[in-house]
Parts: C-alpha cells; structure tokens; sequence
C-alpha cells in the first residue's frame, strides 16, 4: 500500500528524476539523477501523508571492475525510514570516478553530519554545502580512502622461523 | 629510584632483594587501560566470581603516575598507538606490562591498515597472555607468573630493562 | 577616565581517550565558561579496526567471528543481524526450533548488556556497588553462553542456516535458573537506585531531548523510547518469529537520563517474560535448515555419507555464490537499530557490508544533550547514551 503510494508520489513530482525502480527481496529502491537529490529529500521531508522523517543510514558502494562500473563508479544509498507507516525504502545515487560529488542533507536531517563525515572519509566522496568535512575515524597521517576497492588490505605476513630473518613483507 | 642508587657496588644483599621483591609484588598497582573486549573481561576479573582483590591489585588507578603495572587489554589502532607510548613514558620506574589477548600481542585477528601489529612494536612487554578474550584463569595465571619473574629479579641493575625484549624487534 | 571591558574567556578541557569514565576510548573536547558546557565536540576513532574492509576479503562464514567483536557486550545480537542479512539473501527458511532459540538466545544478551551499562553507568554517577552486583548476575548468563558454544563472551553460535551445533542437554536447567533469580535481582536494583535521593538530583531533567530532535538525530533503541516515540524494530518489521512472542515495549516521558534508566530496566523485565515462553513453547525439530551446497550437512552425514563430505569440503574452501543484489536488514540490538548492508556481486566474497552502527549514530547527539549543562552531566549523559566504542569505530 505504501509501495503504490510513493511510486505515485515520484510519478506525479519526479517523473524525469527517476532512472528506474528496483524491488529485489521485498525491498524498494529508486535510482534517480544526483542533481534531483535535495529537491527529492525535501519533497518526501516535507509531504505530510507519507512522513518520511527518519534517515537511517548514508552508505556507499564502489564498483571498480564490475559489470556496474559503466553508469558510475560510486553508488551512494540514502536509506529512509517513515515511522507512520512503519515502511522502508531506498534512494540509490551514481557517481563518477573523477571529482565525486553530491549536495549534502545536513539542512534537513542533523544526523547526516556524521554519517556523511564518515563516507567521505572512507570512500572519498565529496558533499557540498557541509558545514565541517574532515576526517572522523581515520589517523590524520593516513592518506588514501581506505574502502576504495584500488587501496591495498595492508596485509602483514606473519614471522614464523622459516622467514624471521627476512624483513617484513606487507601486502 | 629507590634504595638501589644507593647502595655502593661491592655488596651483595639477598635477603633485602627478596623483602624488596616480595612488597613490589603483592602491592602492585594496576593501571586502568581497557580498550575494547579484553577490557570487559578485565572488569569480570575484578568481579565478584573472580577476585582480584586478593592479589593485592584491586586498586585502579586511573593516572599513569600513580601506577606501576600496565595491563594493555584490547587492540591498539594506528590512531591510539603514539597515546599508548606516551602513557608508558609517564609512569614512573619500576614498571611491568602486561599484553592481555590476541590483539595486543601480535594484532589477533585483526591484519589490515587500521591495527597495530602487536603492542610490543613501541612499548617492551613482559608477559603476554593468549586469548580472545582470555578467561579471567588465565589472566589471573599470567599475573602469576608475573610475580616468579619479579621475585627472580636483582635489586641492583636496570630491573626494568634488563629482562624485557626490546621494542621493535622479535626475541 | 578610562573605560575597562572585561572580556569572559572560556576554557579548553581535553577529556582525553584514556578515562575511567568514558568507557572505552572516546574522545571529548569541552569549552567551559565555569562550569557550563558552552560546547562540547566528540572525536572518535581511536578504536578503528577496518572490519568492512576486512569482511570484503574473506568467505561469508568467515565473517562471522569478527563481527561478534564489533559490539562487544551483546555479541549474539550482531551474529544474528548478519545471519538473518545472508539468509535474507539467499532466500533460506529457517526451521522453527532456530527462531525459538535465537529469540531466547537474543533476549539473554539483551539482559546481559543492560546488566553491564546499569553496573557501569551507576559507578559513574557514584553509586559503586552496583557493579559488582550487576557482574554478579552476569554471570549467570555467561554460563548458559559457555553450555552453547565454549566461550564466555564471543560465542560465534549462530550459523547461516541455522546453529553450530544442537541446544546442549543442561540448557534448560541454567536457563531456569537465570529466570529464578533475576526479579529478585531487580528487585534489589529497584530498591537501591529508584527512591535514591542522589540518584535522583543527579538524573532527572538532565540531558533532555525533544522527541522531533531525537528522530531528526536518528536516534533509536531506549533513548528515543525515553522521549515517548514508539519505535520498536522487534514490533514494527519483526523478524526470526517475534510475532509469536507476547510483550510490551516500555516508553518514557520527559527525555531525560532518569527516564531512560527506567526504560532499559523495565526492558529487562519483558525479556525475562519472553525468554520464559520461548523456553516453554520450544519445538522439536532439526537446528539447521537443509540446503546442500549452501549449509553444512550434519557431522553423522559427514562420516558416512560420499556427498556429504564433498559438500562439506566445498562449503568450507569455496564458499558458496549468491546471487547479485543487496539486502538491508534490521534488528533491536540492546543499544538501538542495528543494521546490515550486504551486497553481492555474485562472487563468494561480499562485495560490501555495511553495519548501521547505533552507537556511532546515538553519540553524534552528545553535543545536543550536554552544551548549556554543567560539567558534572557529561558523565551522566554518555552513560545514558550507552554506547560501546567498539561499534562507533568499527
């Protein structure tokens, strides 16, 4: 029921946002374009039938290699949460290899801070309109985005007593 | 440090080295240094089930200068790592430490960019004891075993560095 | 004659990563005019481990044991979110006498980790008996943890498919014995902490948050429970056969640090009437589901059977594929909304898993609570929020 009525809601406001709609496992997603992100947050924000008020969870993917690397490299997944109707669905965003970037949601929800400091941060992905985007859990003497799929586990093989002597290897 | 600066080289104390051994070991003053899992198991020693009281050691202090046992529980990031050797400094001599848990000792299951490959790369070590989380037995066999090596120790002589391995290198 | 202004100037105090009070390595850096908090700026990340990262290079059971290490105090919780994700997933069905035991199994570790943060967070605010009550009673659950899977805390006892192995034959008489002795338990905490007077001044109407700011900050789990909102995961998208069980969600008024003390201990309560129906109605049955190439066929087959053992070796080389897409899902850890994002590519390693800390999302909400305050309420206020530095960090 609530499936029909968000699929009206973009149909009828964001008919020309909206790339496709996914339903995999029961679970409801919407890729749209990333210049619609913040008008599209707003509209679900501020409409008062569906009252989507909760966001879950800023999550980001990197699909360097795969088949799905061809739309964008980076897939950043807003997950929204309407406690009225007790229902869950996804907003899914594409993104670029080179300078990635997208608006940031802090002038609508107050938890986007951190979850967005921790995505840039791991993944490398900038946010506009962020008031403070620095690194929260990485040491500041570490470069790189540790995520990203071309940066290295930084394995150390361990010393048994057939390599003691030889210096350490790190992967 | 203590009465051994005094004391000048041509004679030998036996019975003085095993008084001054004995009150050293049975009053040692644990520092408070819980990371993460190993911490808890740290706290159920102190518990009810298995006290620590009777070892003289239920007293934790929470400034390194008021300690003289370090009990390094859990594992110890890349971000945490110059604070750990900075705390090891503060603490006055003599001094032991003790590596509680895989972690903390070689970097446990843990082989990647974020952990610190065992804690004895910046601080020496004097006993480690295995697990993940070890029971409180075995963290109470360690602290046994602590005690024969203070009681072995000479009163004359670097006690704090003597015996131990030094950093950075393996045994 | 000349005109002086005096300027007021604030202080910096760095409430550094090593404190008795702020369990676990967290950070917090205090501007304070006197004693008022004028603002108040948490840095973490000095317990982080790289586990997502981790989880990407190895087999999806192997997973398992690290992300027991994530949140420490309720470790079967996290194993449960993420085996209930991978069968999400793959689309397996659990027989019925796994749904009666992992409920069981959870509501313990609820107990448990509310056991914990009673002990610590009232050691805190000064009340230092308490812990060693609370440890006391915790060990009780321990020892039902070591009959299931040989270990006290990081139990590793929820598979895909199913459990390690079958409910051991003492289950039911320590089970029985946790239920005898708890009410009285809290009874006793009841007693000591409720009507205390310094209790009292040092909880009520501190660290206050309005319901709307508290779903505007994404909290979840006893503090938005604390504020009135009725957010309950186990209610509102049950899983593992919660719509089975009979029980009430507790829910708090004002927002404050008191409230939420009252919500997690009557929370302790309704787990002990579920864990008494589960025990009750237990089914007989098989401990794990049947799907050859994807569960482990049971260690008799093993020993006898050709296939078995050809299934049994593959299983634990090669893992198992899954198919292409993503899962999200949903559980009430003690600490709130935990959540897994696991996505596939098809290969037998995870492509990604996300974990929805609570704790991670609840702390960024510490300035909210604390600046105008005093000093003092700091510590009451990152006790109320219960978090574990192991799942902030990752």
């Amino acid at each position: 029921m609530m499936e029909e009525k968000l699929k009206e809601f973009f149909d009828k406001n964001f008919s020309g946002a909206v790339l496709r709609v996914d339903e995999f496992r029961d679970q409801l997603s919407f890729y749209i374009r990333p210049e619609f992100l913040l008008d599209v947050c707003r509209a679900l924000f501020d409409d008062s039938e569906l009252e989507v008020r909760l966001l879950a969870d800023i999550c980001s993917l990197d699909w360097l290699g795969d088949s799905d690397e061809e739309e964008g490299r980076f897939e950043v997944i807003y997950n929204l949460y309407s406690l009225k109707h007790k229902f869950r669905f996804f907003i899914k965003v594409k993104l670029p290899t080179d300078n990635p970037e997208i608006d940031s949601l802090t002038s609508l929800w107050a938890t986007a801070d951190w979850l967005e400091r921790e995505v840039y941060d791991l993944m490398g992905i900038k946010f506009a309109g962020h008031p403070n985007l620095v690194k929260i859990l990485t040491p500041d003497d570490l470069e790189g985005h540790p995520l990203r799929k071309d940066f290295p586990l930084t394995y150390e093989i361990p010393q048994f007593s057939f390599n003691k002597d030889d210096p350490p290897e790190v992967i | 440090m203590g009465i051994e600066e005094k004391i000048p080289d041509s004679i030998i104390l036996t019975t003085l080295e095993k008084m001054v051994n004995w009150g050293r070991k049975r009053s040692m003053w644990p520092f408070g240094f819980g990371l993460a899992c190993c911490a808890i198991e740290m706290m159920s020693t102190y518990g009810p089930k298995y006290d620590m009281a009777r070892f003289g050691m239920e007293v934790m202090r929470p400034s390194p200068r008021q300690a003289d046992l370090m009990i390094v529980a859990g594992r110890v990031s890349m971000k945490m790592a110059p604070i750990v050797k900075r705390l090891y400094e503060q603490m006055p001599n003599p001094k032991w430490v003790i590596s509680m848990g895989a972690c903390a000792s070689c970097g446990g299951i843990f082989n990647n960019y974020a952990i610190l490959q065992g804690v004895d790369k910046i601080i020496p070590v004097d006993i480690y004891v295995p697990g993940c989380p070890p029971r409180p037995e075995q963290l109470m066999e360690g602290i046994l075993k602590l005690y024969d090596k203070v009681s072995k120790e000479p009163l004359r002589g670097n006690s704090d560095t003597k015996s131990k391995i030094k950093p950075g290198k393996k045994a | 004659m000349e005109e002086t202004t005096t300027r007021r100037r604030t202080m910096n105090i760095n409430m550094g990563p090593q404190h008795p009070a702020t369990h676990g390595v967290l950070r917090v850096e205090l501007e304070l005019d006197g004693e008022t908090v004028v603002k108040a700026t948490p840095h973490i990340g000095y317990l982080h481990t790289g586990i997502e990262k981790t989880a990407e290079s190895k087999l999806y059971y192997k997973v398992i044991p690290t992300t027991d290490r994530m949140d420490y105090l309720a470790p079967m919780s996290n194993n449960l979110g993420y085996c209930l994700a991978i069968e999400k997933l793959m689309g397996i069905e659990v027989p019925p006498k796994v749904k009666y035991a992992r409920v069981l199994l959870t509501e313990l570790t609820r107990i448990k980790s509310h056991l914990v943060w009673i002990g610590t967070h009232a050691l805190d605010i000064g009340a230092m008996s308490m812990m060693l009550y609370a440890f006391r009673e915790r060990e009780l659950i321990i020892d039902v943890y070591e009959a299931c899977a040989g270990q006290r805390m990081m139990s590793t006892y929820f598979r895909i498919g199913g459990l390690t192995d079958d409910l051991p034959t003492d289950f039911n008489e320590k089970v029985e014995k946790v239920l005898k002795r708890m009410p009285e338990a809290f009874l006793d905490y009841e007693r000591l902490l409720n009507d205390n007077r310094i209790f009292r001044n040092r909880t009520i109407g501190v660290a206050k948050i309005s319901a709307d700011d508290a779903i505007n900050y994404g909290l979840t789990g006893p503090i938005l429970r604390g504020c009135g909102v009725n957010y309950d995961v186990r209610k509102a998208n049950p899983y593992s056969g919660y719509e089975d069980f009979d029980f009430d969600v507790p829910l708090g008024n004002n927002g404050d640090v008191y409230d939420r003390y009252l919500v997690r201990l009557e929370e302790m309560k309704q787990s002990l009437r579920i864990i008494k129906q589960a025990l009750d109605g237990m089914p007989e049955g098989p401990f794990r589901a049947h799907v050859p190439g994807v569960v482990l066929p049971p260690k008799e087959d093993v020993m006898h059977k050709m296939e078995s053992l050809i299934f049994h070796f593959k299983i634990i080389t090669a893992g198992f594929k899954p198919p292409k897409g993503a899962v999200y899902q949903a559980i009430e850890a003690p600490k709130g909304e935990l959540g897994y994002y696991i996505s596939s590519d098809g290969s037998n390693k995870p492509h990604r898993m996300r974990v929805r800390p609570p704790s991670f999302v609840n702390l960024s909400a510490l300035p909210k609570l604390v600046e105008g305050g005093m000093v003092a309420d700091v510590i009451a206020a990152i006790g109320s929020i219960d978090i574990v530095l192991g799942e902030v960090d990752r």
